[in-house]
């Protein structure tokens, strides 16, 4: 089975690939077709870095059936050394030692399998440092 | 543009109505609005519904209601906008009379949730699918980032969160079509299942069935047909990022903050002049939040005002008188007129046990995913 609405995600997911807008410098996570900040169409594309800090998370303890073999599990938002946010879960770590502010490096992991075929889909999840 | 106004009602009790399809709901909202309006025929509709294709799988759910409300050829569409979907109806409705383009228009919101989808997939569909949800992210989650947040920057504490849930209880005891009239105690809501820390069971609004309409016309015409229009003096619509982390803050709701500036313009009001109001609030932080952003409270003082009874019935300003989302129930395509609803009821002195005092002007705030739809409507006595 192909998946194409996971396969064209690939380039972010795997190798947290941003856009950077040639215009004013705005950094987009996942890359845009048009500056939000200043409506330029020209980007470059820039890897972004791997490491960040928790700015807010909380404890799924009822998910959807997808998830729901893996609860209780932590999601946060994390921002990145370059300033970009992004949803993330939070892994490997007893779930009463994450808080605002820790530390986290984002890893590669498998995330959920999609289709009756049980595609394997990949992307980060945090760990704390 | 004409000046519009709210000229009848109709909605069904809002639950789990097992015997009742979709289309029953709606048809017989619609025909109670229709016959509260007393007019003899609507010249178009919006139904506003979230996700009735993945609910019950139907979609093109604005011919099936106007055939099965006897009502073709006039012309009928679906509006959506996640749960702010009944309001888009509302102002979309507003906006044809306004411009001259109909006299009679009925606005209309229905949703059938418990007719056995996943409902926490179906409702993340109104978040980022391949950015917030694809990391098993569900809307209480979202809620409680938002809760934790807040929690962080302003002090604001999980009692707090409670007495928005207690609160709401107590006012939707008091309304015949909510879906829950029971009373929670403070003890109740703080010991109940976490479903997201810091949000527990009864910090959220229930799984529901339910359908609410309205018909609008121009105020002059109403004036003919009823004693007791209601003018909507301001309708007012802003967006937002769709995913809550693209977000500068996560404790400040820009599409609300934006929607209310917009609303108290056009109507030349303040915060200090609205007298009562239905807000969003599908999680006890989102009451929490969406009255600091619409300027009712100090940003950071919406948890302390909910726990001194600011909010309440006998407060400072009244919010959600009719139980809101958490006690009346949360069909989500049907919220936004049901607010309506309340305000007109409240307006024209119809609310009963639950009736305010010389009440003449209110509001009604709408909002989608986590705030990246929001309606403001304010409505007037005349």
């Amino acid at each position: 089975m192909i998946s194409p609405r996971y396969f064209r995600e690939i380039p972010q997911r795997y190798r947290l690939e941003a856009g950077k807008c040639k215009k004013c410098g705005a950094l987009f996570f996942p890359p845009r077709i048009v500056c939000s900040k200043c409506k330029s169409k020209e980007f470059e594309t820039v890897k972004l870095q791997d490491e960040g800090k928790i700015l807010t998370y909380t404890i799924i303890r009822v998910g959807p059936d997808k998830f729901s073999k893996e609860t209780p599990y932590a999601v946060g938002i994390v921002q990145l050394v370059d300033g970009v946010k992004l949803t993330t879960q939070i892994v490997d770590t007893d779930l009463e030692k994450i808080k605002i502010g820790s530390k986290v490096k984002l890893v590669f992991r498998k995330i959920q399998d999609e289709g009756k075929w049980g595609l394997h889909c990949y992307g980060y999840k945090a760990v704390l440092i | 543009m004409r000046d519009v106004a709210v000229i009848g009602i109709g909605m069904t009790k809002f639950g789990e109505l097992w015997t009742m399809s979709i289309r029953d709901i709606f048809v017989q909202a619609a025909l109670d609005a229709i016959q509260d309006a007393k007019v003899d025929h609507i010249d178009s509709m919006y139904v506003g519904t979230m996700s009735s294709g993945l609910f019950v799988g139907q979609e093109h759910i604005g011919a099936v209601m106007a055939d099965y409300l006897g009502m073709t050829p006039i012309p009928t569409s679906r509006v959506e906008s996640a749960c702010a979907s009944g309001g888009v109806a509302f102002r979309q409705a507003y906006l044809e009379v306004a411009s001259g383009h109909s006299d009679f228009v009925l606005a209309g919101g229905v949703e059938k949730m418990t007719d056995g989808a996943d409902v926490t997939e179906s409702l993340a569909t109104a978040a980022d699918q391949e950015y917030e949800v694809y990391q098993g992210v569900t809307f209480p989650g979202l809620y409680a980032m938002i809760a934790n947040a807040h929690m962080h920057e302003y002090g604001t504490t999980g009692e707090q969160l409670a007495h928005v849930s207690v609160k709401n209880h107590k006012n939707g005891s008091k309304n015949p079509n909510a879906q829950f009239r029971s009373q929670v105690t403070l003890e109740q809501v703080m010991k109940s299942t976490l479903v997201a820390d810091p949000l527990r069971l009864l910090d959220c609004s229930p799984v529901s069935d339910g359908a609410a309409c309205v018909i609008l016309c121009p105020l002059e015409m109403a004036k003919k047909v009823t004693n007791k229009p209601v003018k909507v003096i301001a309708s007012a619509q802003a967006s937002d990022t769709i995913a809550l982390h693209s977000r500068d803050s996560f404790t400040t709701l820009n599409s609300v903050k934006h929607a209310a500036a917009k609303a108290y313009k056009q109507s030349s009001l303040t915060p200090e002049k609205i007298q009562f109001a239905e807000v969003h609030d599908c999680f006890s932080i989102a009451e929490i939040v969406v009255t600091e952003d619409l300027g009712f409270f100090e940003k950071g003082k919406g948890g302390a005002a909910a726990e001194t009874g600011l909010t309440s019935f006998e407060g400072k300003i009244p919010i959600n008188t009719s139980g809101g989302l958490k006690s009346k129930g949360h069909p989500v395509g049907a919220t936004g007129i049901a607010q309506i609803i309340e305000v007109y009821e409240q307006l024209t002195n119809q609310a009963g046990e639950r009736q305010i005092k010389n009440a003449k002007i209110g509001m009604a705030q709408n909002m989608g995913g986590s705030g990246a739809s929001c309606l403001i409507h304010i409505l007037e006595a005349v």
